[in-house]
Order: structure tokens, then C-alpha cells, then sequence
């Protein structure tokens, strides 16, 4: 492989990095015939991110012929190459990345001024290919808007909260953190935001930062796919050539998991989580293999799923169709949240073993290898 | 000035006194070598050296030349002792350090000799602080024997460029790999860490580069920990001269001006790890 990125481009691919590095500790790479392809996971599989850059990102692009190349680094590693955006902006000219097969490394070359050259000759492990099934045509909702309206909504929750309540209608959408009742009332905020344009999803927003410093840096517009509980949702980044896809796990409403089939036993639902700390465990207290009623919209099905502890999302079949909204008015208000959270269970992203028609891009559900999240009640970092 | 009058009566006793109306031009240049307590002081006609030592493998040296002081009188040849250099920080502070401009600290620093403390006598805005610091003998320092006519290799370089350099270097290297080479790659910082190794290529024809002079290609290693401390001195400077002699022993030089604009040097040797490489 032998890729060369120049000028402004070097800073969006480092911005990339450093927004992959929010999700998960390693960073898969792979080499594809329409891009250079970026991925990255977290350890409960709940988010996953990935930046296909197209050959025409690079002012060179060659990969390996033959048989296809993975792999897989400690993203620090990575991070490292790139380490001051602001000095990255100002003096390199040129990022040659090169791959040495033999001895297993990846070289970062930055050809920076005044003549000065900066190496980096980084190992790598071979790994399985990292993709996550989702299809965002099949989503119910989408909501477009400039990075500037998330960022705007985002700030006004504490850097350290884990988890938002998003909440839609016809034309409002509703994004606020919630209260315990445990909670000392003296200390406790409930920050609420009215976005115009019934479901309630409830997703991770630390992994959402990361996405949102790069689309904000780079002014692209934020797509965001999403429909019932339970299902992924889906914030993209696209330009001509490059295609940013964050999902993230949602939890559902218990009442959507009546229809359950399930193979891996449901613990009884979790305790109502503390938002204060991380309570990525709570997630994983109870794994569900919940099934959507009704067929998929017009997609191939995923393949016959002889393992039936694998899961699905597919669009109910009664899905109200939204418009994609621009609106830009904010409220906030703070409200005492009186009811408890509804009783949450997860579902994790499906990875599968689908094969895509060919028209697909890449990031769409592809061939891979099939993980499952774990049911294990451990603590997850 | 009222610093001046107050010791006047005991201006005899002295045998050392140096004056400054801004402190600054001392405390920063030693805030270059602080990576240990203690300090060594050594005064001579021509200015003020101080020596910072660690296990013998590390020197730094701090010149402050007796032009740069507004009074500097010194009764012998040569005057040492040694002191608390965290302590002689803190009282050159004393005033909170302010950087407002126009706002300084005036600094009347006096020896009377063996046994006795340093004194310090700090001004601002009216305001007078005494300041007695213990002094201990002083210890000899190490002397690394690195004379200009075993010099192998020098270059002199814009410390912009190197200062980004270092402060980017893999942390997780135990040892910083310097090769210097009348030949490609010509000067190259190089980091062994946990995920791979890096190299800074600077090459002799860089507008970076105000002086090449290499005679023979040589790669030596120096511990990451011995070297680390040498960027506070890195970044106060506005060039560095990196020189190595033929027993791989290395000599860092930093240009450093105050806030005054003028001149004052440190200096870092070094001595390689033990596994000295030459091509």
C-alpha cells in the first residue's frame, strides 16, 4: 500500500484519527479499491465509526493487489504521527503512508518545511475486518443539519455526561439528560433542548464528540439516521470524497422487547443508571436479540441467520416517514423529571456475514466476520 | 535605589555582590537547569556560572556574564558555594512573578564568603524582602573533558525547528538515538517506543540549518530521562549548537536572550548509554 495525502488534506485525516480515537482504543485500517477505510470500535461493540476516504482524498493511491489487506494498531500510535493539529496546518506539506509487509509496519512519512522529515514506522497486528451492519435508506427518521446545531445542543451538557435522551415528534426534537431521583436535587441539572422538527432513543453522546469536532472542523453537514429504539443510530459525514459513518447502540423501551426471541437469558432489568458514572455495565447487563416486527424495506434480508443469537434491525413496518429538518431554534428549560427512565435493555450492533449488492458503498453492511456482543455483566473499561 | 543604600555600610564584608534590576534575567535562565535541588555556584570576574549535575551522566551549566548585571563586584578570583536552587526560585519569585510590563523585581544578591549565607535583597513597587538562603560546600563538578579539538561533529540549528521536534518525541523511549553524518540522513533524532520507532530527519542544506560540520557518521544513544530536562533550556533559546567528540559524549549549547535582549548561554552535556554505536 502506498498512499500520499497533501496540503489541507493531511489536517482532515488526522482530524479523522483523533475522532476515531473517541470511540475506541485501536484503529483498523484497510486498504479498499474505493478508499482508504479507517474503523473504530469500543470494547462493548455499543459504537463504532468508520471514514472511507476516496483515491481522489490522496494525490497518490496503491494498494496491494491480490489478496485484501487488515489491520489493525493502537490508535495512540497513530495519534502520535499527528500529534498537534495546529502545527500539522502549518507546516507539513506531505503525509506518505507506506506499507512494509515484511516486517509487519505501517510508515507515516511527513515531509514538513524548511526540509525537515518525520518518520513514523508503526507495528501492526493482522485482524478480522471490522464493519457494522447497518443500512441508513432503511431508517425511518433522518435529520440533516450544519455540525454547528449539534455542537450548539451538545455543549450544553456537562463534558462528563454519558448518555442523552433524544426525543422526537412530527416536528420537534427533544435532547436531554436525565435525573435520578436519588440524585441530590441541590446538585442535580436537568438541561433540556426543544429542537423543532415517539420514540425515545437514548444514545452515547462521548463517542458523538468525536464526530462532531471533525464535521465542525471541516464544515460538513452531520446527517443523522435513526429510528425505533434499539435500533443503531447512524450520524454521517459525506463530501466527494470521503464518507464518515459514526453508529452508536440506542437503548429500547421495554415494551419493544415483548416480541423478543431470545437465546441469552434477559437478566431482570437493570437498575436505573447513575449518569455520574459510567454505566456502560448497565448496558450490558441485559443483551437482547430483539426481532422488529414486520419485513425490511426493500434491502436484501440479512443472510439466513442460522444463529439465531444474532441480531436485526429492520424498519417496522409501520414507520412514519419524517422529513429531514433544518430547524434551528432552541429552548432550554429546566424541568424536574419526575418518572424514572423507562426500563432499559440493549441491543448491540449486529455484525455480520452479510454480502452487499455491489452498488453499496462500502460502509454499508459487508462482508465480515460475525460478532456478537457479549452477555457477560462485566465492567467494560 | 533603595537596595543599594541599605547594604552600603557593609559593602567591605562582601565578596561577591550582583546587582539586577530585573530578576527575571536570572530566575528564567535558571528555571533552564532546574531538574535537581541543588546548584552549584561559581563566580568569577568574568560572571556567574551555575551547575545543575545528575548521576554524573548529566551537566547543565547556566553563564550569566558579569556585563549582564548592573553592579557586579567580586572580591577574588573565584567564589563558590552551593544552594537550594528550588529555594533561590522561590525567593527571586517571591513577589508573585507578575509579567505585567514595567513591573519587576530588582534583585541585590551578596556572599560574604565560607559559611555564610547568600543573601538576597528583593524590591518591587517599595517594597523590600530579605531573603537568607544556607549555603553548603560546594561540590566539584563533574568535569566531561569535552574540549573543541575532539569534536566530531557539530551543527548548529534554529531552535523553532528543534523544539517541535522535542516536543513530540515518544516518551515511551527509554533512549534518544542522535545520528550525526556527513551523509544522508545527515542529523536525526531517532525514538524506540512501545508502538514503533520515529526519526527526525533535518537535513544540511534546511534553511534551519545555520551551521553543518560533520566529519565522520556517528550514532549514539542518550537516556530519554538525562535528555528531557534539556527542553526547558530548548525553549527559552533561539538557536542550539549539538556537537558530539569521538568518545560520543554530547554537548548541547542554547542561545538564550532575556528580556533585555541580552545574551546568556546554557549548556548540557551528556554522556551516551552504554551501548555506544558507530557506523
Amino acid at each position: 500500500m502506498d498512499c500520499v495525502v497533501t496540503g489541507g488534506n493531511v489536517k482532515v485525516l488526522a482530524k479523522a484519527i483523533h475522532s476515531l480515537s473517541r470511540i475506541g482504543d485501536e484503529l483498523y485500517v484497510e486498504p479498499q479499491e474505493d478508499g482508504l477505510a479507517l474503523r473504530s470500535v469500543n470494547s462493548s461493540r455499543s459504537a463504532y465509526a468508520c471514514f472511507l476516504f476516496a483515491p481522489l482524498f490522496f494525490s497518490r493511491y496503491t494498494i496491494p493487489i491480490g489478496l485484501a489487506f487488515r489491520c489493525k494498531m493502537a490508535i495512540k500510535s497513530v495519534q502520535a504521527v499527528f500529534r498537534s493539529i495546529a502545527t500539522l496546518e502549518k507546516t507539513v506539506e506531505k503525509c506518505h503512508i507506506e506499507l512494509d509487509e515484511q516486517k509487519n509496519l505501517l510508515t507515516f512519512t511527513l515531509h514538513c518545511k524548511h526540509g525537515l522529515v518525520k518518520t513514523h514506522n508503526l507495528s501492526f497486528q493482522d485482524s478480522e475486518s471490522l464493519q457494522a451492519v447497518f443500512d441508513k435508506d432503511s431508517y425511518s427518521n433522518v435529520f440533516r443539519s450544519h455540525p454547528r446545531l449539534l455542537v450548539d445542543t451538545v455543549v450544553h451538557f456537562p463534558p462528563s455526561l454519558e448518555e442523552v435522551t433524544v426525543s422526537v415528534s412530527d416536528d420537534r426534537m427533544w435532547v436531554k439528560n436525565h435525573v435520578e431521583d436519588e440524585t441530590d436535587r441541590s446538585k442535580a441539572m436537568l438541561t433540556e433542548l426543544c429542537l423543532a422538527s415517539d420514540e425515545f432513543d437514548h444514545f452515547s453522546v462521548q463517542e458523538l464528540r468525536g464526530l462532531l469536532v471533525f464535521a465542525e472542523s471541516t464544515g460538513l453537514p452531520i446527517s443523522m439516521y435513526f429510528d425505533e429504539p434499539g435500533s443503531p443510530v447512524v450520524l454521517s459525514v459525506t463530501d466527494s470524497v470521503l464518507e464518515g459513518n459514526f453508529v452508536l447502540a440506542t437503548l429500547s423501551d421495554d415494551s419493544n422487547l415483548r416480541k423478543n426471541n431470545t437465546k441469552r437469558a434477559c437478566t431482570p432489568p437493570p437498575p436505573p443508571d447513575d449518569f455520574m458514572n459510567d454505566d456502560m455495565d448497565s448496558y450490558l447487563i441485559a443483551m437482547d436479540t430483539s426481532v422488529m416486527p414486520g419485513p425490511s424495506a426493500s434491502r436484501p434480508p440479512s443472510p439466513p441467520l442460522t444463529n439465531s443469537t444474532s441480531l436485526k434491525q429492520t424498519a417496522a413496518a409501520n414507520h412514519r416517514t419524517r422529513l429531514p429538518s433544518e430547524e434551528e431554534d432552541e429552548e432550554e428549560e429546566e424541568a424536574v423529571d419526575s418518572s424514572g427512565p423507562p426500563n432499559k435493555k440493549f441491543c448491540s450492533l449486529f455484525f455480520g456475514s452479510v454480502r452487499p449488492p455491489s452498488s453499496q458503498m462500502t460502509t454499508q453492511p459487508l462482508t465480515g466476520q460475525e460478532v456478537l456482543a457479549s452477555d457477560s455483566e462485566d465492567d467494560v473499561q | 535605589m533603595p537596595l543599594s543604600t541599605q547594604s552600603q555600610g557593609d559593602a567591605e564584608h562582601y565578596v561577591l555582590v550582583a546587582s539586577l534590576d530585573n530578576a527575571r534575567n536570572l530566575s528564567n535562565i535558571l528555571k533552564a537547569i532546574t531538574f535537581k535541588d541543588h546548584a552549584i555556584f561559581s563566580a568569577t570576574p568574568n560572571g556567574l556560572k551555575v551547575t545543575v549535575e545528575d548521576s554524573k551522566c548529566l551537566q547543565a551549566n547556566a553563564f550569566i556574564q558579569s556585563e549582564i548585571f548592573q553592579e557586579y563586584t567580586i572580591k577574588e578570583d573565584s567564589v563558590g558555594f552551593q544552594v537550594n536552587l528550588t529555594v533561590l526560585l522561590d525567593c527571586l519569585n517571591i513577589f508573585g512573578g507578575s509579567t505585567a510590563p514595567g513591573v519587576s523585581t530588582a534583585l541585590r544578591m551578596c556572599y560574604k564568603g565560607y559559611g555564610y549565607p547568600l543573601t538576597l535583597f528583593l524590591e518591587e513597587g517599595g517594597v523590600v524582602t530579605v531573603c537568607k538562603i544556607n549555603t553548603e560546600e560546594p561540590e566539584e563538578p563533574v568535569d566531561f573533558e569535552f574540549c573543541s579539538t575532539n569534536v566530531t561533529n557539530k551543527v548548529i540549528l534554529q531552535s523553532e525547528s528543534l523544539k517541535e521536534a522535542f516536543s513530540e518525541l515518544d516518551m515511551t523511549s527509554e533512549v534518544l538515538q542522535i545520528t550525526m553524518s556527513p551523509s544522508q540522513p545527515y542529523f536525526r533524532l531517532s525514538t524506540f517506543g512501545n508502538s514503533g520507532n520515529a526519526h527526525y530527519d533535518y537535513p544540511k542544506d534546511s534553511d534551519m540549518m545555520e551551521l553543518f560540520k560533520c566529519t565522520k557518521t556517528q550514532t549514539n544513544r542518550y537516556k530519554m530521562s538525562l535528555l528531557k530536562p534539556s527542553t526547558k533550556a530548548l525553549a527559552l533559546s533561539c538557536k542550539v549548537s549539538v556537537r558530539t567528540d569521538s568518545r560520543g559524549f554530547l554537548s548541547l549549547q542554547y542561545l538564550v536572550r532575556n528580556d533585555d535582549g541580552q545574551i546568556c548561554f546554557v549548556e548540557y552535556y551528556c554522556c551516551p548509554d552504554e551501548e555506544v554505536t558507530e557506523d
